[in-house]
């Protein structure tokens, strides 16, 4: 079903039906994304549905390399960029073309699109993202959780009892405190999901509110998705554009996001 | 401290040199004794080679252990690793107005993702942060000639530099000369494009260097030696 990426061909693919459905769930932390995968992962097991999950920074390939580097802190924001770019490609290409390619559903806690917005924040410019990125595929859906920043600080203290030296932007020296480059570094952020929105067709739901309210939107938003037969049936004929989803059909609390 | 004499070119105030080439074309040998003389005539030199840092030389070693790496993560993780030594090594002291001889640049990066597919354009957006230096002397040589220099010198010709990647030849040596053909080719297409000042490589070593220094003699003008620095404080 995802057989399309953003501009970018991918080299040494093989040419292959990528039968499964990508589904990708973004937000910030402590937007209740870790919960909501796990809630729509559960039902769409239930229907039968072969779903595997990833996430940023999962890759065999990189993620301990990655995690060196940021103990030190010792990388510029290009040279991260670009490390994230290659964990991610990893991912794509060892995990989720081949899950998709069995027809499995993929569930990514986050996408390109939080590595995107932490580039631009960090100094790259929206249209090099873009075109780093063109390698990606484009999601069968994406599902954006929207919180307000206050939100986001009550569950990060309440998770972890404090603000994580990254999730705040402390990188960035927005502020030496921390509770104040926490509001700056998320407010930076959502400007970039903002725009992010439109051209990459975001489903934006409302995640100020408890996780099973936010749940029955992301049911009836992912829904329509498996409408047309089961994971293990084959597809019809790819159909020349995409009809997927589209932007305009939003949760039905998007008019507060 | 910083001379007044902004590249026209990157705007910083050093000067940007880059040597390109097949491995064996001579580049490494000539860009140790330009760098050599640029010293002794008083200009601050500083001197980048394209090796692998610990982090990402570590990564490709476990790909390749495991049969993980495919051309974008080949790419990126090049990418990654020259992004880290711009950032640490080349654009401090170009700022600091040395002269910054770099034995590779990304047109190495071009030429070899090229060679194994990669988008052309994405790759040369990818590798954007990396300004267009004052020179790039591109070393010209024949593929046999390199191959000649490569078993010559007896270093063992690496899976990556010989392409086996690719699978175009099981025999390292078969493949070596396939996968140096494409680069070539790649380096002759870009050479107008990104304007390189084509050397011949093939002669020897004195005549070539001879060449060098003439060639970069106004690009120095005005350029201020270590002398004139400390003279002008």
């Amino acid at each position: 079903m995802t057989t399309r990426n953003y501009g970018t061909r991918l080299p040494g693919m093989p040419r292959q039906r990528l039968t499964g459905r990508l589904i990708v769930i973004e937000g910030a932390d402590g937007s209740g994304r870790s919960t909501e995968v796990g809630l729509l992962r559960e039902w769409l097991e239930i229907q039968g549905h072969a779903v595997v999950d990833t996430g940023l920074r999962r890759s065999t390939l990189l993620s301990e390399q990655i995690d060196e580097a940021k103990r030190g802190h010792t990388l510029g924001a290009a040279t991260m960029a670009l490390f994230y770019a290659a964990d991610f490609a990893d991912q794509l290409e060892n995990k989720m073309i081949p899950s998709l390619a069995a027809g499995s559903t993929v569930l990514a806690d986050r996408y390109i699109y939080t590595l995107m917005a932490r580039a631009i924040v960090r100094g790259a410019s929206r249209d090099w993202a873009q075109r780093l990125y063109g390698f990606a595929l484009q999601p069968d859906l994406v599902l954006f959780l929207d919180a307000r920043p206050e939100i986001l600080l009550h569950r990060a203290i309440a998770k972890y009892g404090s603000l994580d030296y990254w999730e705040s932007g402390m990188d960035l020296s927005l502020s030496r405190d921390r509770f104040e480059s926490f509001f700056r570094y998320q407010e930076l952020l959502r400007k970039e999901f903002e725009w992010m929105a439109s051209p990459y067709k975001f489903h934006v739901v409302d995640a100020n509110r408890s996780p099973l309210l936010v749940h029955t939107d992301v049911r009836k938003i992912v829904q329509p998705l498996y409408a047309r037969g089961s994971a293990s049936e084959p597809l019809g004929p790819e159909p020349p554009a995409r009809p997927a989803v589209s932007a305009r059909r939003r949760a039905p609390s998007a008019a507060s996001a | 401290m910083i001379p007044e004499t902004p590249s026209p070119t990157h705007g910083y105030p050093g000067r940007l040199l880059v040597f390109e080439g097949l491995d064996g074309s001579g580049k490494s040998t000539q860009a140790r004794l330009l760098g050599k003389w640029l010293q002794a005539r008083g200009y601050r030199v500083f001197f980048t080679e394209w090796n692998s840092s610990e982090l990402v030389s570590q990564t490709i070693r476990r790909g390749k252990k495991k049969g993980l790496l495919t051309p974008t993560t080949f790419s990126l993780l090049h990418a990654t690793d020259f992004a880290d030594r711009f950032e640490r090594h080349i654009l401090p002291p170009l700022r600091a107005g040395y002269v910054v001889i770099c034995d590779r640049y990304a047109y190495t990066a071009f030429v070899r993702d090229a060679a194994r597919g990669c988008d052309p354009e994405w790759v040369r957006t990818i590798y954007s942060f990396a300004p267009k230096p004052d020179r790039v002397f591109y070393f010209q040589v024949g593929v046999a000639v390199s191959l000649q220099r490569k078993i010559a010198s007896r270093l063992k010709i690496s899976y990556y530099e010989a392409g086996m990647d690719l699978g175009l030849s099981d025999d390292v040596r078969e493949s070596y000369e396939k996968f140096q053909n494409r680069l070539k080719r790649e380096y002759d297409a870009m050479a107008p494009r990104d304007e390189f000042v084509i050397v011949n490589a093939n002669r020897p070593v004195e005549v070539v260097q001879a060449e060098l220094r003439h060639q970069l003699r106004p690009l120095l003008n005005n350029f201020p030696t270590v002398e004139t620095l400390i003279h002008d404080h």
